[in-house]
């Protein structure tokens, strides 16, 4: 009975840290979501415009001395023009070519963003300075840390935000018509230019938010860390349903549950394949993910 | 000439040039998938991996003769590249792509988990089989087979696969047993590449062979111009030597490296040479000089 008692809080204790981790990775899973949704992009760059975020969080604390929350801001302000000018550089040029030109051009962006990044920050990990103090709180068996909870508030917060954005305001609208037809909303009227540019500095604000508060979490930040999650939070938004914004939010969360489940179990070293091995599973039985509307092929 | 004679006799240029032949096979295996087929595949390196454990294994442990290994390194990867082409009947395009990838993050991850291939510090002390000569040939051997394959009525069946699967099924044409197979053909070419590879390099680990190394013969393939072997061809030779001729710039070498790959995307969105069939272009050039004459 003790044992059940330990293995239950223990599963409940890991299931928060595993949303806490996957709430991060939601906010960045929404960023490639929405650039797919918009113009079936897979937006290679993201992981690195992720990364140029926690840097600029990590500067405008150490350097400027910021409050956390500003710094928060400042990152998501810094990197909604970033993606903005690598569509325009990037990936405008080549709208309407073939699919794996954008792709290629996106590698070609990621690897420059992260050399830039190594060349001015160096290669190595730097230490994210403790900005929030170690309170934990109990509720019943579980902790919860502050950092914890401003995570995921701050996550929730930026959610429904967005969530507002697309629904109810007229920009908002736009990126909808845009990602559901592009041609019939041009011919309605609707700059999709300024639609998709909106779309890209929706997505990179909410990476770049994501960046500050994994770096916060985790302590450190290093101009390869957005490979990887890239990657995983690309997965997170196939696993939900590519294109669906609630699917990148329950993708995320879903992943970051399994990965720290995972390795609560003992599989600590096949940490980097949970995520993929889970995608592979969804996507045999589900081949569009859990939310994802099915491909209609015309004839 | 005396020139020339320095640069062949040059070690580090030689290395240079039998990698980038040794990766030119596995980019024109992956033109056959990707370029050719119409499947995007993103886990390329990873039958890259399996041809170079199965090969470094064999002469290893087994002390089988090398050209066997070299083989059933090739055969190996080709029956993985079988396993991933079954997903490619419910999956297609993006999601052919991501799987793909998941795949390779997934092999590599295992090779860092298994023992026998040494973990996470990889296989040393593979004996030096490789050399320039017997690569050149391999990738002759492979352009030969690939055209062979591309002008066959399988390739054509592949290439109506690409143009549009429909209408190829509605022709009559196989596509589940086409595109598992244009799979194992181009991870057959993949494994051969992997294990000239670690006869080459003399030591292998999963990390050689993660994503990235998938992607950058994306690249070579997709910058030379899809579906083009002349154009793998060209795409390989600039983009694996790039790095050696930037080296002047030094740590902006990378850098360079990033833009480059985007100009070169945004000037010919097809790639080098994609759409561009280089036996029209001598007929034409040929029809061109017989008219200046009369």
């Amino acid at each position: 009975m003790e044992y059940l008692w330990n293995l239950g809080q223990l599963i409940a204790q890991q299931t928060v840290n595993g949303i806490t981790l996957g709430a991060t990775y939601a906010l960045i899973a929404l960023g490639y979501t929405m650039v797919y949704g918009i113009i079936q992009l897979i937006n290679f760059a993201h992981g690195e415009v992720y990364m140029i975020g926690a840097f600029v969080g990590l500067i405008m604390i150490t350097t400027y001395e910021v409050n956390f929350f500003v710094a928060l801001l400042v990152a998501a302000l810094v990197c909604a023009p970033l993606a903005m000018l690598i569509e325009r550089v990037a990936y405008r040029p080549l709208r309407g070519s073939m699919r794996l030109a954008p792709l290629i051009s996106a590698l070609g962006v990621s690897i420059f963003l992260q050399t830039l990044m190594t060349l001015i920050q160096g290669p190595n990990p730097q230490g994210f300075p403790k900005v929030i103090t170690d309170t934990v709180y109990l509720l019943g068996p579980i902790k919860f840390s502050l950092v914890q909870v401003i995570i995921l508030v701050i996550a929730a917060l930026l959610m429904v935000i967005l969530n507002l954005i697309v629904k109810y305001t007229r920009t908002g609208k736009a990126m909808r018509a845009t990602s559901q037809d592009y041609d019939t909303a041009r011919l309605m009227g609707i700059n999709v230019n300024r639609t998709i540019s909106f779309t890209f500095a929706l997505g990179a604000a909410l990476a770049g938010a994501g960046g500050v508060l994994v770096g916060m979490y985790y302590g450190s930040v290093h101009p390869f860390m957005g490979v990887t999650v890239g990657l995983k939070c690309f997965c997170a938004a196939v696993l939900g349903g590519i294109g669906s914004i609630p699917g990148a939010m329950l993708g995320g969360i879903f992943l970051g549950v399994a990965e720290v489940l995972g390795v609560a179990i003992g599989l600590g070293t096949y940490r980097d394949a949970i995520a993929f091995a889970l995608l592979i599973l969804v996507l045999l039985f589900r081949p569009t993910g859990l939310l994802g509307r099915p491909i209609q092929r015309k004839v | 000439m005396e020139a020339i004679f320095d640069f062949f006799s040059n070690p580090y240029y030689i290395q240079i040039l039998t990698i980038t032949g040794v990766y030119l096979i596995a980019a024109l295996g992956l033109n056959l998938i990707t370029g050719i087929t119409g499947q995007f595949s993103f886990g390329h390196a990873a039958f890259m991996s399996i041809g170079a454990y199965t090969s470094s294994l064999l002469t290893l442990y087994l002390h089988t003769p090398f050209f066997l290994n070299l083989l059933l390194g090739g055969i190996i990867a080709a029956l993985f590249g079988v396993l991933l082409g079954f997903p490619s009947l419910r999956l297609t395009g993006d999601y052919l792509g991501i799987t793909t990838l998941g795949f390779g993050e997934i092999v590599r991850v295992v090779f860092i988990n298994t023992k026998i291939t040494g973990g996470a510090f990889g296989l040393a002390g593979i004996p030096r089989e490789t050399n320039i000569i017997l690569v050149y040939l391999i990738v002759v051997l492979t352009i030969i087979s690939l055209y062979l394959i591309k002008n066959s009525r399988f390739g054509r069946g592949l290439v109506a696969i690409r143009e549009d699967e429909i209408a190829a099924e509605a022709m009559g044409i196989n596509t589940l047993f086409y595109k598992v197979e244009a799979f194992a053909v181009g991870s057959f070419f993949a494994g051969i590449s992997g294990a000239l590879y670690a006869h080459l390099i003399q030591y292998i680990s999963p990390g050689d062979f993660g994503f990235s190394r998938s992607f950058e013969i994306l690249n070579f393939v997709v910058i030379g111009g899809l579906g083009s072997i002349p154009g793998t061809v060209v795409g390989t030779a600039i983009l694996a030597l790039a790095p050696e001729f930037l080296r002047f710039v030094q740590e902006y070498r990378m850098l360079i490296y990033g833009a480059l790959m985007v100009l070169m995307m945004t000037f010919r969105p097809r790639g080098l040479l994609g759409g561009v069939d280089l036996f029209q272009v001598w007929r034409n050039f040929r029809h061109k000089g017989l008219r200046e004459k009369i």
